[in-house]
């Protein structure tokens, strides 16, 4: 590595020294054009993206209300103190936001653990080869593909109380209930809320998954079967090493996505979630949206993408240390 | 070279462009203007059985007015779950409509937004004067120290409509006045198998409604005199409880209704499987799921004891639609001759016999049309028992507050849970705690 280093470079002498400014600005063309060409792409980055936030950012230190909401220049600056409401726990505002928190947490781990437990055994058993395994991914990814709105509108009817399907199965079929529950409202709602997210979040984790199966080579596979290593041996000892990268993406996606899930809960249970299932997204909705305070609701978007930030940035940080540390 | 040469420009150009169109945006905070005298554009709130329905009506209405005013409306009926948010959108970004429609009782906190056209005298000249119209309808219109935030479009009021046959079916001679009564004659009916009446325990508005009239049935407001949330207030408490009881305690509201926010009680009972409905001016809706006029009955929502007047006799809201101006349209003349148009006798007479609901207008009210014994029901009620909800600009907060209060206090009897009057009170505390500070 460094013994061939340190020589001196060549270096031409310049035929004469008026040509330099014609070569200076022809290089600062050359240079200049890469980022030009890039400046469409940044600004459109910048109104898409950035700005909004930063709008967001600002409101959240304003108190905006329904008397200021058509002129937001008027609103008055409130400092920190939508940010005191929603961080003062005591209070019935910071308290129903850490509840929603804590509910958000517990249902984001259970729904990204199952959706990736699925995902992976599905895409595992369909590495072999059989009749029908073409029909049977399509028909697994079909969650995935159908559009929010239509799919969980249809798990609404299901889980009627009255005449839904779920009932129907449980309650007359089966008779595992003494009577007929209530999914869509009290404690059950959460329950419904996973199962809903599940069947939709797990494809994807199946589709990933399947792509990073992909790439193992089938000789490891081989060689390990002669040195005597069985199914789980192998899945072990090589599927899983080798799907690491890939694992290590798909989760932070699916933690992120399944956090900030909206269309899901909102479908399901309206502008008023059930407390059992009272996410953060449509808590915040809840906040600016239904009460017309967009001020406190902005505060607390700011919070959650402070939460998200931080967690995002360890989980970073903490794997990308790992796979240092497994190169060496 | 000129082809990198294009692309610089190009990529300049597009930035250019980019830029320009950011700084476009924002909300002008201006008024309005008479800049396009020749459109107007209408959000039409949705009365009738369905969306298309509504186009049905309302577009020959607007036809005409295109041959009289040289006007063309573009209409756009927008239904009731995304009403308000696209009015709060609108006002946001001041990109809205014209002319639009908003349920009566978000008057006060629209008009708080400013974004709403005052009817002050000057604009209630010019359509024929505020005497022209009823005051019940009046009284839904803002808050009563400022102008008018919109003039009333359709009037309605809750009524008791009841299924003849069941009740035939379970010996009730004459429909319950009182809630004793009704608890009374649910056990009869409940004794033929059937449900007795109808909620929808899950839809936050209708919530607000029914325990609004409760609580002036048991003499007391949400809100103080001065505009200050009272929700606490033990006479609330006992009438939010007395209305869930009606699930929780009297078992007469069925426990699947707490689930209920898509008019699901309206089918039940238009399908004969219930007995009882609570509703306003069902007589159009129930039509259309195919339930005749001669099957069921229509009378006073009941009271606690006596008949129906004013104070702790009331037994209706006064609901209904109010037409409103958007302060920022570029047709200001045209939207005002519009609403003009659409509150004159006769499209009144046109507009409310076809959503069955009562003319806000004095001078189409007394048509026959609107004499028919159901109408009386209606009519009588908004006279002489019927209370606005309160006209104070945290109205639509409140509706939200209680009302999930209420849907949560509904899903705790339908799991079985006591309903106790310190449930109820601990449920609306936490409620009003989420009101704003005043």
């Amino acid at each position: 590595m460094t013994t061939t280093a340190l020589q001196e470079p060549v270096r031409k002498t310049s035929p004469g020294a008026a040509r330099e400014p014609r070569r200076r600005t022809g290089r600062i063309r050359r240079i200049g054009l890469p980022y030009l060409l890039l400046l469409p792409a940044l600004l459109l980055e910048l109104l898409v993206h950035l700005v909004p936030m930063v709008i967001g950012i600002v409101m959240s230190f304003k108190e905006l209300t329904q008397f200021y909401i058509r002129d937001w220049g008027t609103a008055p600056w409130s400092g920190l103190g939508n940010y005191q409401v929603s961080v003062d726990f005591d209070a019935p505002v910071g308290e129903a936001l850490l509840h929603s928190f804590f509910v958000t947490v517990g249902f984001t781990l259970l729904s990204v653990g199952l959706c990736w437990l699925i995902g992976t055994a599905a895409a595992v058993y369909m590495q072999g080869t059989f009749r029908g395994r073409g029909l049977l991914r399509a028909l697994f990814l079909v969650p995935y593909a159908l559009p929010v709105y239509a799919a969980v509108i249809t798990w609404v009817f299901m889980f009627q109380h009255d005449n839904g399907l779920v009932n129907h199965v449980l309650h007359d079929q089966l008779h595992l209930t003494d009577e007929r529950s209530f999914w869509l409202i009290g404690d059950n709602s959460f329950y419904a809320l996973l199962t809903v997210s599940v069947w939709k979040g797990w494809p994807f984790a199946f589709l990933i998954v399947m792509a990073g199966l992909q790439n193992i080579p089938g000789e490891l596979y081989e060689a390990a079967a002669l040195d005597g290593a069985g199914m789980w041996q192998q899945l072990r000892r090589i599927t899983l090493p080798s799907l690491r990268p890939v694992n290590q993406v798909l989760v932070l996606v699916l933690f992120l996505w399944t956090f900030n899930d909206f269309n899901t809960p909102y479908v399901l249970f309206g502008k008023a979630a059930p407390e059992a299932a009272d996410l953060i997204s449509v808590h915040i909705y809840q906040a600016s949206f239904v009460t017309w305070n967009f001020g406190t609701g902005s505060a607390m978007s700011v919070l959650l993408l402070l939460f998200l930030l931080v967690v995002t940035g360890g989980y970073l940080l903490f794997t990308s240390r790992g796979r240092r540390a497994a190169d060496v | 070279m000129r082809s990198i040469r294009a692309a610089a420009v190009g990529a300049v150009t597009m930035s250019l462009a980019l830029a320009a169109t950011a700084c476009g945006g924002g909300s002008s905070s201006g008024g309005g203007s008479n800049d396009s005298p020749k459109t107007l554009t209408y959000w039409a709130s949705n009365q009738g059985a369905s969306i298309a329905v509504d186009k049905q009506v309302l577009q020959p209405e607007l036809d005409k007015f295109q041959k009289q005013s040289g006007i063309k409306v573009k209409l756009e009926v927008v239904p009731w779950s995304d009403l308000l948010n696209r009015i709060l959108t609108a006002t946001t970004s001041g990109q809205g409509p014209d002319v639009l429609n908003i349920g009566n009782t978000w008057s006060a906190s629209l008009q708080a937004t400013g974004a709403l056209l005052p009817w002050d005298a000057k604009n209630f000249g010019k359509i024929g004067g505020k005497d022209r119209f009823v005051d019940s309808a009046l009284g839904s219109t803002g808050a009563t120290d400022k102008d008018p935030a919109a003039v009333p479009l359709y009037s309605m009021a809750y009524a008791l409509y009841y299924n003849k046959k069941i009740f035939a079916e379970a010996g009730i001679a004459k429909p319950p006045t009182t809630w004793d009564e009704l608890v009374a004659d649910g056990k009869k009916i409940k004794a033929k198998g059937k449900s007795v009446i109808g909620a929808e325990g899950a839809n936050v508005s209708e919530n607000i409604h029914h325990v609004f009239v409760f609580a002036k049935q048991h003499g007391a407001d949400f809100f103080t005199a001065d505009g200050k949330p009272d929700f606490t207030n033990p006479k609330i408490v006992d009438a939010v409880k007395q209305y869930v009881d009606l699930m929780a305690e009297d078992k007469v509201i069925p426990t699947g209704d707490a689930e209920y926010a898509q008019n699901q009680s309206v089918s039940d009972f238009a399908k004969g499987k219930q007995a009882m409905l609570l509703w306003q001016s069902a007589a159009a809706n129930l039509k259309s799921q195919g339930m005749s006029e001669d099957d069921y009955g229509i009378t006073p929502v009941p009271v606690r004891s006596g008949t129906p007047g004013t104070g702790a006799q009331t037994n209706s809201m006064v609901a209904g639609i109010n037409i409103a101006v958007f302060k920022n349209s570029h047709n200001l003349d045209g939207a005002t001759q519009f609403v003009k148009f659409m509150t004159s006798d006769a499209e009144q007479k046109i507009l409310n016999t076809a959503y069955t609901s009562i003319p806000p207008v004095k001078g189409a009210q007394s048509d026959a049309a609107f004499n028919s014994p159901a109408n009386a029901v209606l009519k009588n009620t908004l006279a002489t028992s019927a209370a606005a909800l309160p006209q104070v600009s945290s109205e639509s907060q409140f509706e939200t507050a209680v009302g999930t209060a209420v849907k949560d206090l509904f899903a705790d009897a339908a799991a079985g849970r006591a309903v106790t009057a310190d449930s109820v009170k601990a449920k609306l505390e936490k409620a009003q705690q989420q009101m704003p500070a005043a």
